[in-house]
């Protein structure tokens, strides 16, 4: 049975994902095109003719003269040169029907292609409410090629375009003479096509923008959702993930009963089940984040954050398209990078994957807290501050500035080329429920498939290091000081005592691979604690304050801040941007950063005689 | 006058848009998005810290663009 290729074209906001959605379902596949990070949806549909098509959801474009990545594969794929994409047999170009004059012109450069052509005439219930009336014979005529209406939002709303699709393909509309001037066309098509009334439909946008893009009241509701969103993400996500976690604890127990005692029931309890726990845990996160920034991007919004934030990113030489994931990045950098889609600049994009992980992350807390109770007097500062406070804040500050630091250092390396903002700010429109819901679930499927089989492979890895070998009989101490992670501890001494850790920390770091926060639990069991999780930081308190020096406990404050051993930040880097480059230069930098401020820290505090034993 | 100069609530016609540097991708996709000649413009926001980026009105859509771009906008019949 013969397949029909056909690709989906038209620019951005012009409604076309929501026409994906309603034509292929769930039958989508969601993986980047070979060689670059754009993001390559194609899906399957059998018209009321039995026809079988196979459709493209090219990236939105507004020209075919390509600024972007994104556009570079339209035109490409289109023009039928893209290796590994076969030429599209059909283009169906849609066009938002209230913004023609716009989506007409991108249509009018897409004809040059000389491809059979059908117009997607789409949103044409709103156009009808804003009392545009569109001769769809004509236009059909004007520009040589079929015309039907949609309304992507809407059930049903694509059965035009499936009738469509089972009519022999139509032949290829008739090409301007090079160099002629798609706007005066465009111009001239819609003077004969289309009579609209004097602008009365754009006053709501007018109204909303009015209050959205206020130097003062803007602010206000954008920091008002920002905070909802954050909170959602940061204290609503928690409850669940306590329930993950409690869950694979308890089935891990539950295994554990099963199986005899020995190896094998450590590997699949604390190898495998811990493993695959440490990845689901995020899914709460992923979920809650993701579900508002769909929200956000399909309602419009979004663009008109970034107008808002723009000036302040400027500072750090990206734009405000990166305030949201780097926002997220608070959480955890792991939904924090996987935000950093919504950037449509590839260079805005590198750079706020590379400093996501220095915004202090939830899993960085547990560690503090514990450090800075052991080591930082509980004290009133000026009546008002408590110590233990403005410690905190300085550390979440440190990131922030070095993450400004670190911008700024890459802007530096490339300031020939302007980067402009240049961004529509498309209609508002009430989000649709089944996109949301597509979108949420393909952003699971990535998170779980992807980056979820890296982090329990290394989980699997980091288990069996600190297990094997096993202590000889009768050996005195901690079972992990026998194991390979215990020598690799030590020998990492060697490294890591110019900064002023011992070999107990050193040890801890190496479980603290799979998650930053397991280095609290990893250090009770390096002490004997034997303690579980909840009570290992309580336990540890006092043995810290009696063990370390205050220039120890600072040092390793310092370390955490760029902490750059966290396996689910690095899968998530390798899974974004397809490059173990970026994964290597982000490891890279972070381990430098850490080193050399530990390194500083150490020192200054042996200088001020903090240096030794308590 | 240029885009850049002109007030919030302002509007004007298009004259031409100029290229800054040869083959300007900037001005080149400002004519692309219909910031052709004779295409009447206004400015309906402006962003809080500096009066920088603005967002404007041209047809019916919004951009937001910001001021060093817009520079590259000339405008006749300001009003």
């Amino acid at each position: 049975m013969s397949v029909l290729n056909a690709a989906l074209v038209g620019n951005p906001n012009c409604g076309k994902t929501a026409l994906f959605n309603l034509l292929t379902g769930s039958r989508q596949k969601v993986a980047n095109y070979a060689g670059v990070t754009v993001e390559r949806k194609v899906g399957r549909l059998t018209t009321p003719g039995g026809l079988a098509v196979r459709l493209l959801d090219l990236p939105g474009a507004y020209s075919l003269v390509a600024t972007s990545p994104d556009e570079a594969v339209t035109r490409d794929v289109c023009a039928g040169t893209y290796r590994g994409e076969p030429a599209p047999e059909l283009l169906v170009c849609v066009l938002d029907a209230t913004n023609l004059r716009l989506h007409l012109r991108f249509a009018l450069e897409v004809r040059q292609m000389g491809r059979p052509m059908i117009l997607v005439l789409n949103m044409i219930d709103a156009a009808k409410r804003q009392g545009i009336a569109i001769d769809v014979p004509r236009l059909a005529a004007e520009f040589g090629a079929p015309v039907v209406t949609a309304v992507g939002i809407r059930r049903n709303g694509g059965q035009d375009l499936l009738r469509a699709l089972d009519l022999p393909p139509p032949p290829p509309p008739p090409a301007m003479p090079a160099g002629s001037d798609f706007h005066a066309e465009a111009r001239r098509i819609l003077a004969d096509c289309v009579a609209r009334p004097s602008r009365l439909g754009v006053a709501l946008e007018e109204r909303l923008d009015r209050w959205f893009l206020h130097p003062v009241w803007g602010m206000v509701i954008l920091f008002a959702l920002m905070f909802v969103m954050f909170q959602a993400v940061f204290s609503w996500a928690q409850p669940v993930m306590d329930l993950l976690d409690a869950g694979t604890a308890a089935l891990g127990q539950a295994v554990g009963t099963v199986l005899p005692d020995g190896p094998l029931r450590s590997l699949i309890v604390d190898g495998v089940i811990a493993g695959a726990g440490s990845v689901v845990v995020f899914l709460p996160q992923i979920l809650i984040l993701f579900l508002w920034i769909l929200a956000l991007e399909e309602s419009g919004y979004l663009p008109r954050a970034a107008f808002l934030l723009d000036r302040i990113m400027a500072t750090a030489g990206l734009s405000g398209r990166s305030f949201i994931p780097l926002l997220s990045s608070f959480a955890c950098a792991v939904p924090g990078i996987m935000a950093t889609r919504t950037i449509q600049n590839p260079r805005d994009r590198m750079i706020t994957i590379l400093i996501a992980p220095l915004m202090t992350c939830s899993a960085r807390l547990p560690v503090y807290t514990l450090l800075i109770a052991a080591f930082v007097p509980e004290r009133r500062i000026g009546g008002l501050f408590n110590l233990h406070g403005l410690v905190l804040f300085a550390l979440y500050l440190a990131g922030i500035l070095s993450a400004l630091l670190v911008a700024r250092v890459l802007k530096n390396r490339d300031r020939q080329e302007e980067h402009p903002l240049l961004l529509e700010l498309p209609a508002y429109r009430l989000p649709n429920l089944r996109d949301l819901a597509l979108g949420l679930k393909q952003r699971a499927v990535i998170f779980l498939s992807r980056v979820g089989t890296i982090i329990v492979t290394v989980s699997v890895l980091l288990w069996a290091l600190a297990s094997f070998p096993a202590p000889p009989a009768g050996a005195a101490g901690p079972a992990i000081e026998w194991s390979l992670a215990g020598r690799i501890g030590h020998w990492m001494l060697h490294v890591m005592a110019p900064i002023g850790f011992n070999w107990q920390i050193c040890v801890s770091l190496i479980p603290g691979l799979a998650a930053r926060e397991v280095a609290v639990s990893a250090l009770a069991t390096v002490y004997s604690l034997g303690a579980t999780d909840s009570d290992a930081a309580r336990q540890l308190q006092p043995l810290l304050s009696a063990h370390w020096s205050l220039g120890t406990a600072l040092s390793l404050l310092t370390w955490y801040i760029f902490a750059p051993q966290c396996f689910s930040t690095l899968a998530v880097i390798r899974r974004e941007t397809g490059s173990w480059r970026m994964v290597g230069i982000t490891a890279g930098y972070l381990f430098a950063m850490a080193y050399g401020a530990a390194f500083i820290v150490w020192h200054i505090s042996l200088l001020l005689g903090w240096g030794g034993s308590p | 006058m240029r885009l850049n100069e002109l007030k919030l609530g302002g509007s004007a016609i298009i004259d031409h848009v100029e290229d800054h540097t040869a083959g300007d991708p900037v001005a080149e996709r400002l004519r692309a998005l219909g910031f052709v000649p004779g295409e009447p413009i206004r400015i309906v926001a402006v962003g809080p810290i500096g009066a920088d980026p603005i967002a404007v009105g041209i047809g019916f859509t919004r951009f937001a663009l910001r001021r060093a771009e817009a520079s590259r906008v000339l405008l006749r019949d300001a009003a």
